[in-house]
């Protein structure tokens, strides 16, 4: 009865002047959309567009350095126009920025931990979070001067991997707390429950269950603030210094190879050396995100 | 209710042996915030016997389970009232930590939450949480929860693999081994099949049937077959009005619950007038 009674009511509304509006509608819906789908796939289009071009660009101008792979990557820069390989600058990024990985992970984890586990949800958690959110805003020549003006000015490191690691971890503190509170935060309440169930006391959950089921994306985050890190210049010029050197200890300065790639560009000694740093830059970088997915993928693979 | 509740004890002898009862739980009041979520509830939970919890939804039936191995700490601003007794200890007595509780009393979820890592690293956590280190000693256990669980046919040879490859029915098989692995004295399940297929339903009652000769099982669930089907004693749980803290309406053998209730509200409730 009722069912009858809607349907010759919705009969009446379509009889009365519904059509003509609907018509109109029709033929604006399909262009609209089609509209939209072009722009749209232009945009997307231009995204990739942009970043084809910049790789084909440092391909095709740094591709003749880098001929000859292993004399480039192994030997050390010759004469006034830094002639040769670039070795000295990829252990001093190697070295930089492995280090900085190394201080900033217990840190940013830890702290992870206690804001997504620990801490009573309030003020002081939303200003801690605020105040790791503006530090990732920071602009990363003010890091610089500031790693300048602590580390190797008044701690007296002098310029130095150590320095430029520990300015290059305040850069990739916030970003690695950050994406591993998230991670945390995304780890269900049931599986933390199966685990109270058992008899686990809150680290225990938290070591043995939590930390592990996020730490795909605890890496990932990781893995992108090591590649920022890697690629900064205006940070490690202040801190480490431009001298060419192969650092052994902390304490000995260097010149990564974004730096190098700038001084050998703005300067105008040897542009080609600078393409074939950069083209190896970014190779570097890019194999280091694919390994990270892969070890990411494989992590999941385990526990999935 | 109160009635009603001395009428069982005195009237029908529990489960046919004189022992005392696992859990002992008098005048319990339970709050979220200032919001009281249970009111005065006094049963008696018999041993080595299945207990059903029945109920509307919202009726608080979780969340008087929850009481019984303090789950509810969890939940911050909660607190309760009154007297939990597991064999004659309060749970909410001042020396108790309620980790070594949660160990005498497992809990089964109602989504199966294996964790992200391997079928044999899932029943080995509980023991080695609690000290067991050696690798013999850990394969017996794992071996024998699995066992227990009914789910060693299937899955002996892929303990290597990940918990959450398991179909859902398996995932919540590997849970209650999980359990089992820690030996509990009670196993608390909250609403435990409605997640999973039926043939994995049916494995689960079995295994119910078999576990409750050595541990006492407490169930929720909203289906009232299911409790029919699995349970020695039932309890009826119901808010009756929004807001307003919610009761326990009555208390008794399945059989006598299901044929002849006491309380108007339980025969309207099993009959299928409300809820």
């Amino acid at each position: 009865m009722s069912d009858t009674g809607g349907r010759s009511e919705k009969t009446n509304a379509s009889a009365s002047g519904v059509p003509p509006t609907r018509r109109r509608e029709l033929v604006d819906k399909r262009v609209t959309n089609a509209l939209a789908l072009g722009v749209i796939w232009c945009f997307a289009l231009a995204t990739v567009a942009a970043l084809g071009s910049l790789l084909l660009y440092v391909v095709i101008n740094g591709a003749r350095e880098l001929a000859n792979p292993i004399e480039f990557i192994f030997s050390w820069p010759k004469g006034v126009n830094a002639e040769g390989g670039i070795w000295p600058t990829i252990q001093s990024t190697l070295y930089a920025t492995g280090l900085a990985m190394i201080i900033v992970t217990p840190i940013a984890v830890l702290a992870a931990v206690y804001l997504a586990e620990y801490a009573v949800q309030g003020r002081l958690v939303s200003v801690i979070r605020f105040a790791a959110d503006s530090l990732a805003s920071v602009p990363s020549i003010v890091m610089g001067l500031f790693g300048l003006a602590l580390f190797v000015e008044a701690a007296g490191i002098g310029f130095s991997a150590l320095s430029a690691a520990l300015a290059l971890s305040f850069l990739m503190l916030p970003i690695v707390m950050r994406t591993t509170e998230e991670a945390i935060r995304s780890v269900p309440k049931y599986i933390r429950w199966g685990s109270y169930g058992l008899g686990a006391s809150k680290w225990q959950t938290v070591s043995r269950v939590v930390l592990p089921a996020a730490l795909p994306r605890i890496l990932t985050g990781l893995l992108l603030a090591t590649g920022r890190a890697a690629g900064e210049t205006a940070v490690v010029i202040y801190t480490m210094g431009t001298s060419l050197n192969a650092p052994i200890s902390p304490l000995e300065g260097g010149r990564t190879m974004p730096v190098h790639v700038m001084l050998m560009a703005m300067e105008g000694i040897n542009l080609k050396a600078a393409y074939g740093t950069a083209l190896l830059l970014v190779i570097m970088v890019l194999a280091f995100n694919l390994t990270a997915r892969y070890i990411v993928r494989r992590t999941r693979r385990m526990q999935g | 209710m109160s009635e009603t509740l001395a009428e069982h004890q005195t009237g029908v002898p529990p489960h046919g042996h004189a022992e005392p009862d696992k859990f002992d739980v008098r005048k319990l009041d339970f709050f979220y915030g200032d919001f009281q979520a249970l009111g005065d509830i006094t049963v008696g939970i018999k041993r080595h016997a299945v207990t059903a919890f029945i109920g509307p939804s919202g009726c608080g039936k979780s969340t008087f389970l929850r009481c019984l191995n303090r789950m509810n700490d969890l939940i911050p601003g909660s607190h309760a009232e009154g007297t939990v007794l597991l064999d004659g200890e309060d749970v909410y007595g001042p020396g108790v930590d309620p980790v070594d509780l949660r160990r005498r009393v497992g809990m089964i979820f109602q989504q199966p939450n294996p964790f992200p890592m391997s079928i044999y690293d899932n029943v080995a956590y509980g023991p080695k949480l609690h000290g067991v280190r050696r690798k013999a000693e850990l394969d017996e256990i794992v071996e024998k929860a699995l066992g227990r669980a009914n789910l060693w046919k299937e899955v002996k040879d892929i303990l290597p693999r990940g918990g959450l490859t398991l179909s859902g029915g398996q995932q919540q098989r590997l849970c209650i081994a999980r359990v089992l692995a820690v030996e509990p004295e009670v196993l608390l399940m909250d609403e435990p099949c409605s997640a999973i297929d039926p043939t994995s339903v049916q494995k689960i009652e079995d295994l119910m049937a078999e576990l409750k000769d050595r541990i006492t099982i407490v169930i929720v669930t909203h289906n009232m077959q299911q409790a029919a089907r699995v349970s020695d004693f039932t309890a009826f749980f119901l808010q009756e009005k929004l807001g307003e803290a919610a009761k326990l309406v009555e208390f008794d053998r399945t059989a006598v619950l299901f044929t002849s209730p006491k309380d108007r509200r339980t025969e309207d409730y099993i009959t299928g007038r409300f809820g």
